[in-house]
């Protein structure tokens, strides 16, 4: 488990030897050093928190008609056990679990698959394919959703063109593929970076280990399988629960489609559906879901992390 | 062929050495070469193919881009799209862009140094509660962003400070990824003798913060600061929660707002187009002038 949780262990200052006499002088002053950070750290990271759980167990209502005045209320749980019955929010997390199954392999198979190209002999040009893959990351999600979405569009697509000449009729926007087809905007946005995580722990793997490899003869794909793959399994356990939590938090692509298809729905995902619950000014309901959708992301990563733990022996 | 330029400044390894062991190490046939090839020919035009669209068609007219191959050039209208782009509605377009780089730069600016700071007081003064510190700190990395924009909006409306600069820049110098960075590169690259050194010199420990640490520091500097740019510059659900007023948008969001007015007037479209582009192309540069500092942040964030 290395890859996630190094901090427990810190290379040098808890090993480094306690010199007597100036601790009084560095006592105080690690206090200015990390102040400045943990100020904004506390009120705009932890307190949010807090405030969204807080929030999350009152209610609002009005008393005396719709014009009258709203009072918030302590509702208990009351919040939750709605979020947890409502079909739209369930039927948004079955949607992006749907997508993360499918989506984060193909995705981590993908950059796997190049960066194990990209640090093997066979390749060549490789600096150049590895900022070509790249690239994608440096663009905005918005501006990624918004390009893939002229490609996809029936009017403007030279692809849905091309393969309308072929006597292919794809919808890339019809109910049944817009999903998918928000998976690969995903994918052509994250799949250059994972690569380079995956890459850059091939190239910390000690000349040593090729040494015995070659002289056991064994070849590219057999280094690739058996040494590679097993030796960045960190960086790929690492790939993975960022992938999960991006998956999870799904928003930014489709909200962007959602301007351009009736296909996407106000409660597509989870993330999507908080978002326009908060708009309805409902914020104890959509802090909820917020709260909801944070402890499911902790409890997934942790999950997986737990699952590839074992297997990996990290 | 030697195809492969050894990337300068790494942090840890040599990959040239080892690369080029790598390659005798293994026999290539040409086949196995060309599959190769075909497949990373293939991943790039991919990965090309929506940039190249973008190039190919912010240089139509609105007409043309409807009614043309969408693959290849059409008569040349990038001249009127830019002047259009930066008059209408008043040069919106330039103040959108001016914002996103004050969000984002100055965010990231500002965040590397409190990131910085922390992170090599975490590493090198030792103090009660400092583990427990930090992980709190690492908890926040696993915290999604979206789940705070929410209620981030709640407690500014309390102050009033909603649909101002200070609601997307204040949250947005909060880095604890970088602070897990800097404490890394903190512990690797800065000696604990030469600390102690400038200590019997008489420096005061701000002093050597900032002339020894911060500069031994500064490759890891460069990759937080990048990582933090990035990360705001997507920032698309703070601004949207936060943001009424149009003159306070970045980028993103002014050109998502376009596109989301397209059926109303067909003219944005093509806007959206040269506009995104007009976007993408300073963050290409920048990215393919910084590239090696991403692997150097990346390996650090994966080895350990």
């Amino acid at each position: 488990m290395t890859a996630v949780a190094p901090p427990t262990t810190p290379s040098s200052p808890a090993a480094a030897p306690r010199r007597q006499g100036r601790t009084a002088v560095r006592s105080r002053a690690w206090i200015w050093f990390t102040l400045p950070f943990l100020v904004p750290f506390v009120l705009f990271y932890l307190l949010p928190i807090g405030y969204a759980i807080g929030q999350s167990l009152t209610k609002t209502e009005r008393t005396g008609g719709i014009f009258g005045e709203t009072t918030t209320t302590f509702a208990g749980l009351e919040q939750y056990s709605r979020v947890v019955t409502d079909p739209a929010f369930l039927n948004g997390v079955g949607r992006v679990l749907l997508f993360g199954v499918v989506q984060v392999p193909v995705m981590l198979g993908f950059a796997l698959l190049l960066a194990l190209l990209l640090d093997s002999a066979v390749a060549r040009l490789k600096r150049t394919f590895r900022i070509v893959y790249f690239l994608p990351y440096g663009i905005p999600g918005v501006i990624a959703a918004l390009m893939w979405a002229f490609l996809y569009s029936p009017q403007l697509s030279p692809i849905v063109g091309l393969l309308q000449d072929g006597g292919l009729d794809v919808e890339f926007l019809g109910s049944g593929t817009i999903l998918w087809s928000i998976a690969n905007v995903v994918t052509w946005t994250y799949t250059g970076y994972n690569m380079l995580i995956i890459f850059a722990a091939m190239q910390a793997i000690p000349q040593s280990v090729y040494e015995a490899a070659k002289v056991d003869g064994a070849g590219g794909l057999r280094t690739a399988w058996s040494i590679k793959i097993p030796l960045v399994l960190p960086a790929l356990v690492l790939t993975g629960v960022f992938s999960i939590i991006g998956t999870l938090q799904l928003f930014t692509e489709p909200i962007v489609f959602r301007a351009i298809s009736t296909n996407v729905t106000s409660s597509y995902t989870p993330n999507l559906l908080a978002y326009t619950t908060a708009s309805a000014n409902n914020y104890p309901l959509a802090a909820a879901m917020s709260v909801v959708l944070a402890v499911a992301t902790f409890i997934l990563s942790f999950a997986f992390l737990r699952a590839t733990s074992r297997r990996s022996g990290l | 062929m030697s195809t492969v330029a050894p990337v300068q400044g790494e942090q840890s390894g040599t990959p040239s050495r080892s690369r080029l062991a790598r390659r005798g190490a293994t026999q290539e046939s040409p086949l196995s070469v060309a599959v190769a090839m075909i497949v990373l020919i293939g991943a790039a035009v991919y990965f090309l193919l929506p940039v190249y669209w973008l190039v190919v068609n912010s240089t139509k007219s609105q007409p043309d881009l409807i009614n043309s191959n969408g693959f290849w050039f059409a008569d040349w209208n990038l001249g009127q799209n830019l002047s259009e782009l930066f008059s209408r509605d008043g040069g919106v377009f330039l103040r959108w862009a001016l914002n996103s780089l004050l969000y984002a730069g100055l965010g990231a600016a500002v965040g590397t140094l409190l990131a910085a700071m922390a992170g090599y007081a975490l590493a090198k003064y030792e103090f009660r509660g400092r583990e427990l510190l930090f992980s709190i700190v690492l908890g926040g990395v696993l915290v999604p962003a979206t789940a705070l924009a929410l209620p981030l909006f709640l407690l500014f409306a309390r102050v009033d400070l909603t649909n101002t600069f200070w609601a997307v820049f204040l949250p947005s110098i909060v880095s604890p990824f970088g602070v897990y960075l800097s404490r890394i590169f903190a512990a690797a690259s800065v000696p604990d003798e030469l600390i102690d050194a400038a200590r019997l010199d008489g420096a005061s420990e701000w002093r050597i913060f900032s002339t020894i640490a911060a500069r031994l520091m500064s490759p890891a500097l460069v990759t937080i600061f990048l990582f933090q740019f990035v990360v705001i510059w997507n920032n698309f659900l703070l601004p949207l929660i936060m943001l009424r007023n149009s003159s306070l948008w970045p980028i993103t969001f002014g050109l998502f707002s376009w596109q989301s007015q397209v059926s109303r007037d067909p003219q944005l479209q093509i806007l959206t187009v040269t506009g995104s582009l007009v976007s993408v192309i300073p963050l290409i540069i920048t990215f393919l002038v910084l590239q090696r500092y991403w692997r150097a942040g990346l390996a650090a964030g994966s080895d350990r």
